[in-house]
């Protein structure tokens, strides 16, 4: 703290206010927050979706959305208020001494153009060097960016490179002109957790060679506990807590950081019962595939009633299109889906109502998975209806027993639309929805990954505590190992339409582990400042 | 549109039923009081009709949001009863035009319950969007009782050629000396109501088609989809003619085949529009249940398609509007001896080389109600766009 | 670039199918549609004699498709057969008529392809400005108004009051080119006015909508001009839509010149056919109707290649 506070101040927002427009009325949505940057320094900005945080990293290059507005307070930047600036001031500040890297790089890159062309755009533009020199700069950059090819793969377009070499090119692209200041806007969260680990690890060695400040925005304490010096915790455009990085993590102050720090400690008792003779749900030597490029090769999962079955995997492992097969929306190429001993249909439209009353989902983004015209009392009424025959009166008092049972109160949502209900309360609606059919098994397509943290847990919560009440079975389909340890009973990893391990929970997760578990398991940030150091230096040797 | 009250505050106080048996109740109190101190015509009572009925559906609206239930059954039997009573009391008028007084009094009735049901978003509305839902009603009462407000009959000769604008003919004679301001308002009553129906019958086939297409994919996509696309490929002006040349022009084929051309922009339309809801979750979930095609199209797809489709509407009944006044100025769509804008405006056309814009009154009359639809649509879009974010 | 030429390969196959089809939709109006021709030319007194000869002449007595294949194989020789009204070949009638109606397609395009563009754009660049709004409203209500009003409001103020242009546009091969400009006038006009409303209000929503794009944010927070910003970064995405738009309304023109050209008495090709619809002229019907089509479809295949061509993921694949 005291070193940080003799070095020269480099940015420093004071009560700083942004408006948001909806319905033609601008509402407050950053309540006077106090930012102070260091030069050199990295400070994390962190908090959950509404928090405000990518709001305040924009306003650090006195830029607002089209939509939102700079209300109050002062951005001094060096002695520039640019709060107050003209575009035309702003203009010369912006890619030249303060640089943004955007969350989706395949989106924030121009298609048209090649890579190179952009990143020189920049220090041209700006006359901080001619076309020939910035090439070379790239070159060097790409390289020290650990990029494979740096001397050709700036010759390429957008779309030829992938997801993480982009990033890290976006990346360069924002060093060009050597800023004093990069905004990073959750560079790594679209990304799988294996490559993020080099994306972080790049970012944080070029930001320290060229002794770079940057505001590092993102919704995981574990990442930016890696990144940065200092972090700042942002509620709903408030500040709860500023501090040391070291400090923040082993000491938090507020209750709200605290919550935040120990969400992924909720862990399920492990049921110690022995196996049942026939599983509920068995998988055998599945294949299939989209048209002639094949998906899953041989994947063979049993289920057994009450357990919970965690089938993890990044992005392209298969994973979903598994869900797929088994509910019968995709016709496997060769094995077969046995429920309860019998085998069922592949395509579910010649399944029974029975079959597939047994069997329900629960989608990852609750937006979509519910009608938006449809009242609450519909969306779960109609099941009710469907399968069981419940009409009038029987139906309503069923729905809400149902809405008691998912922690909603009956009286208030009974009667609402989608759209006046909150991402977690959708959630609960699409569980009870699916409790409605009264199933035995439950597939969880990501059903955590589009909500907040805190949100996310409660679920995960609620989830176990139905389990244990109804005695479900469910299928829990994630990329996110956390919630795989909370959660499961057995653990599937998949890579490449393949299963590579699987087993029980403990036997997974201690070693010794197939080496991709074991990168699988290793890439997942942990709250330790010294997390990524430590990696990076066992994994070189 | 409008949030539901969240906790009633009536519940259990009263029932549904008791309070709009009441309000029927009400409102034939003071109907029957006020027809009885009218002795003067019909069309002079408009103001007080206006008036009882913006009461009925203000207490209505006003009930139904309490208790949250639709009103809709109450106000069907509500005017199903006054037609029966209005019908006996205005013998005269209604015998001599039944279906025009009817229709008119109903529009009436449903301006007066729509303006305060929807008045929360009307006062809202820019002053283009009120400019087009006034002109859009003035057409359509004027469509609706033509016969009880054109002075002569819509094909009589009552006077010299091209006589010019007069108190006994408003707007002058046309080229065979029929009324120029009868025929005006018949012209409406005609283009406008086939104009109307051909939207409509193009809407029910493009629609269906489109929103079957979209729901059960496969086959049916496939087939219904390269046909419209081989039907699009003729510019549709072009190839009416040509059917119309062959089938002849009289005014169900012309319905027909406009419809039809018609219907293949509705289905590009429905088809997109539901292929983004039908990949949503909601209808996976839905079709994984084991909801039959009827549910999903009716339930699921059609409630949330309903906006765009609205709008569209709106923009093809203009375009079939314009496109039936251009066969008619042609002289290849309704045919003489009935009144309509597009021919009226060629029969009169050589009055313009010597300056007369009499000819242009029709073609300024369809531009005016376009304009007005267009300008109602624009609203509508971005209302229905603004909700999104 | 294998995969770029397979789908323009692609779409001129599909563009010849479809020309084909069409040829064949037209072809069998006439055949299944009710009413018989000979009966509607001859009237209603003709003896069965006076029929069958008829059929023999205009060779309806032998089967649908063999009559389809040879009408086919005429008119890719350049042969529509002959009119009924006036017994003059065909591919005559429709020579300079084809002609002029491009001519006055080409002379409106040529106003309103670069007014449509540059006023769609500005309209993007400064939206919801008093610029914009102005140019929101004069555009819908010129959207709304039928041609014909369009064309007798210029007659009535730039021919009758004014005197500028002639109401009529009679025009011949043998006026110089600048004449035929000026007679063209009124008419090019008329279309110009119709179908830059249509243009400028698709460019202005393809631009706006690009502009909402992640990499137009960037390149802002890159600190460039906005000049830079728009034809560095928006306009080579832009170009499909604009491109779109540009050739959709061409086809439009085309379609759009019957009523203005009776309208202006113009001596084109929607003046013929619609003259010959009158007429019952079928044989003369179809051979418009299959010029018409014909160059509709070229110009939608057009639009489609070119935006192909101008799509960068599909220009520098993987």
């Amino acid at each position: 703290m005291s070193e940080s506070k003799t070095r020269d101040v480099l940015l420093n927002m004071h009560g700083l206010r942004i408006e948001g427009r909806s319905d033609e009325i601008w509402q407050e949505i950053v309540h006077g927050v106090n930012v102070i940057l260091h030069r050199g320094e990295v400070l994390g900005l962190i908090g959950e979706s509404g928090a405000g945080k990518s709001t305040i990293g924009l306003a650090a290059m006195g830029f607002a959305r089209d939509g939102c507005r700079i209300s109050g307070g002062t951005i001094m930047f060096d002695d520039v208020d640019l709060a107050k600036a003209s575009d035309d001031s702003l203009r010369l500040l912006r890619g030249s001494r303060i640089a943004y890297v955007a969350q989706s790089a395949a989106a924030a890159f121009n298609p048209a153009h090649k890579l190179i062309d952009q990143y020189c755009e920049a220090p041209v533009q700006h006359g901080i060097m001619p076309r020939a020199e910035a090439e070379s700069d790239a070159i060097d950059l790409y390289g020290r960016l650990q990029l494979p090819d740096p001397g050709g793969i700036g010759f390429r377009y957008p779309h030829q490179v992938s997801g993480g070499q982009l990033q890290r090119a976006m990346t360069a692209m924002a060093m060009a002109c050597r800023p004093d200041l990069i905004v990073f806007d959750e560079p790594t969260t679209a990304l799988d957790v294996t490559t993020q680990i080099e994306v972080l690890s790049a970012i944080r060695d070029i930001v320290r060679q060229f002794n770079t400040a940057a505001i590092y925005i993102t919704h995981d304490l574990a990442v930016v506990s890696q990144m940065a010096d200092r972090i700042m915790v942002l509620r709903h455009g408030n500040l709860v807590e500023e501090g040391e990085t070291r400090g923040m993590i082993e000491d938090p102050q507020k209750d709200y950081t605290r919550d935040l720090l120990s969400v992924r400690s909720f862990r399920k008792e492990i049921s110690r019962e022995p196996d049942p003779e026939t599983p509920l749900l068995r998988v055998e030597n599945i294949s299939a595939a989209y048209g002639k490029t094949p998906v899953l090769y041989n994947v063979s999962i049993d289920i057994h009633r009450k357990r919970t079955v965690a089938v993890v995997g990044e992005s392209g492992s298969g994973k979903s299109t598994l869900a797929r097969v088994i509910t019968g929306l995709l016709q496997p190429s060769e094995g077969h889906v046995y429920y309860d001993g019998a085998p069922m249909p592949p395509d579910h439209r010649k399944r029974n109502k029975d079959e597939k009353r047994r069997l329900q989902m629960i989608y990852q983004m609750p937006d979509t998975a519910i009608n938006p015209k449809q009242r609450v009392s519909t969306i779960i009424g109609r099941p009710l209806e469907f399968y069981l025959g419940l009409r009038g009166g029987d139906r309503d008092a069923r729905v809400r027993q149902l809405l008691e049972m998912i922690e909603l109160d009956p009286d208030e949502f009974f009667d609402r639309f989608p759209g006046e209900l909150s991402g977690g309360q959708k959630q609960r609606i699409c569980i009870a929805r699916a409790l409605a059919a009264e199933p035995e098994l439950i597939i969880c397509d990501e059903v955590t990954s589009a909500l907040d943290q805190l949100v996310a847990e409660e679920i995960l919560k609620l989830l176990q505590r139905l389990q244990d009440e109804l005695g479900l079975a469910y299928m829990f389909i994630t990329h996110d190992l956390a919630t795989v340890r909370a959660v499961a009973d057995e653990i599937v990893v998949m890579l490449q339409g393949e299963v590579v391990e699987q087993g029980p929970k403990e036997q997974v997760l201690t070693p010794p582990h197939h080496a991709y578990t074991e990168l699988l398991l290793s890439s997942v940030p942990e709250m330790d400042p010294d997390w990524l150091d430590n990696l990076l230096e066992q994994r070189a040797n | 549109m409008t949030m539901p009250l969240t906790g009633s505050t009536f519940s259990g106080h009263a029932s549904p039923w008791f309070s709009r048996v009441a309000v029927a109740a009400v409102h034939f109190f003071l109907l029957i009081l006020f027809l009885q101190n009218v002795t003067v015509d019909f069309w002079s009572a408009i103001p007080g009709f206006v008036f009882i009925h913006a009461y009925s559906a203000i207490v209505l609206v006003y009930w139904s949001r309490l208790d949250q239930t639709p009103a809709g059954d109450t106000v069907i039997v509500t005017l199903t009863l006054e037609f029966v009573l209005i019908a006996i009391l205005f013998w005269d008028s209604f015998s001599a035009w039944p279906w025009s007084t009817l229709f008119g009094l109903a529009l009436v009735q449903i301006c007066a319950f729509a303006a305060v049901r929807y008045w929360s978003e009307l006062r809202q509305a820019p002053y283009s969007a009120w400019f087009g839902l006034i002109v859009i009603l003035i057409y359509i009462m004027v469509a609706a009782t033509a016969p009880i407000i054109a002075p002569f009959g819509e094909t009589a000769i009552v006077g010299a050629e091209y006589d010019e604008w007069s108190d006994k003919h408003l707007l002058g004679t046309d080229n065979l000396g029929r009324d120029m301001f009868t025929r005006l308002i018949y012209g409406g009553r005609n283009t406008v109501g086939i104009a109307f129906m051909t939207t409509v019958l193009a809407f029910v086939l493009g629609g269906l088609a489109g929103l079957l297409a979209a729901a059960m994919r496969g086959w049916m996509d496939q087939v219904l989809g390269r046909t419209v696309d081989t039907l699009m490929a003729i510019p549709s002006f072009i190839f009416a003619l040509l059917i119309l040349t062959i089938v002849g022009t009289s005014v169900p084929s012309l319905i027909v085949v406009i419809a039809v051309l018609d219907a293949t922009k509705v289905f590009r339309l429905a088809r997109a529009v539901s292929m983004n809801v039908v990949v949503l979750e909601f209808v996976e979930a839905a079709s994984l249940r084991g909801e039959g095609l009827w549910w999903i199209i009716r339930s699921e797809i059609l409630p949330n398609i309903l906006p765009p489709l609205v709008a569209e509407f709106g923009l093809r009944f203009c375009f079939v509007f314009l496109f039936l006044s251009g066969l008619s100025f042609l002289g290849l769509g309704i045919q003489p001896p009935t009144a309509d804008w597009g021919s009226m405006v060629r029969d009169n056309a050589t009055l313009i080389t010597y300056g007369d814009i009499t000819p242009l009154l029709p073609a300024a009359a369809i531009a005016l109600l376009t304009i007005g639809v267009n300008f109602v649509v624009d609203w509508f879009l971005h209302k229905a766009s603004g909700l999104k974010d | 670039m294998p995969q770029l030429g397979r789908m323009v390969a692609q779409r001129l196959a599909l563009g010849l199918l479809t020309l084909f089809i069409v040829s064949l939709i037209i072809f069998l109006c006439v055949e299944l549609l009710p009413g018989n021709l000979a009966e509607a030319i001859l009237g209603q007194a003709a003896t069965p004699e006076t029929v069958a000869a008829f059929n023999r002449e205009l060779g309806l007595d032998l089967p649908p498709h063999e009559r389809y294949i040879a009408w086919l194989i005429n008119i890719m020789q350049g042969d529509f057969g002959r009119s009924l009204a006036s017994q003059r070949e065909i591919s005559e009638l429709l020579g300079s008529r084809l002609q002029n109606t491009l001519f006055l397609a080409a002379v409106a395009a040529a106003i309103a392809v670069p007014l449509a563009v540059s006023l769609g754009i500005l309209a993007a660049l400064y939206r919801e400005s008093i610029f914009d709004r102005a140019v929101n409203a004069v555009t819908l209500t010129s959207i709304s108004v039928p041609e014909f009003f369009v064309a007798y409001i210029l007659i009535i103020v730039l021919s009758v009051n004014l005197g500028w242009f002639p109401s009529i546009s009679n025009i011949n091969d043998g006026l110089s080119f600048w004449e035929k400009v000026y007679r063209t006038a009124l008419p090019a006009f008329t279309l110009t006015l119709v179908c830059v409303a249509h243009m400028m209000r698709m460019t202005r929503a393809a631009i706006i909508n690009l502009l909402a794009s992640p990499y137009i944010e960037m390149a802002r927070l890159k600190g460039l001009r906005p000049g830079r910003i728009i034809l560095k970064h928006a306009l080579p995405n832009a170009l499909a839509p604009i491109i779109n738009v540009v050739v959709l309304n061409l086809a439009y023109l085309i379609v759009g010149v019957v009523l203005v050209e009776v309208v202006f008495v113009y001596p084109g090709m929607g003046q013929l056919l619609v003259d010959s619809v009158a007429k019952r002229d079928i044989p003369v019907v179809q051979a418009c109707s299959l010029v018409f089509a014909a160059t509709y479809i070229l110009l939608n295949l057009l639009a489609d290649v070119l935006s192909i061509m101008s799509n960068p993921r599909l220009l520098h694949p993987r």
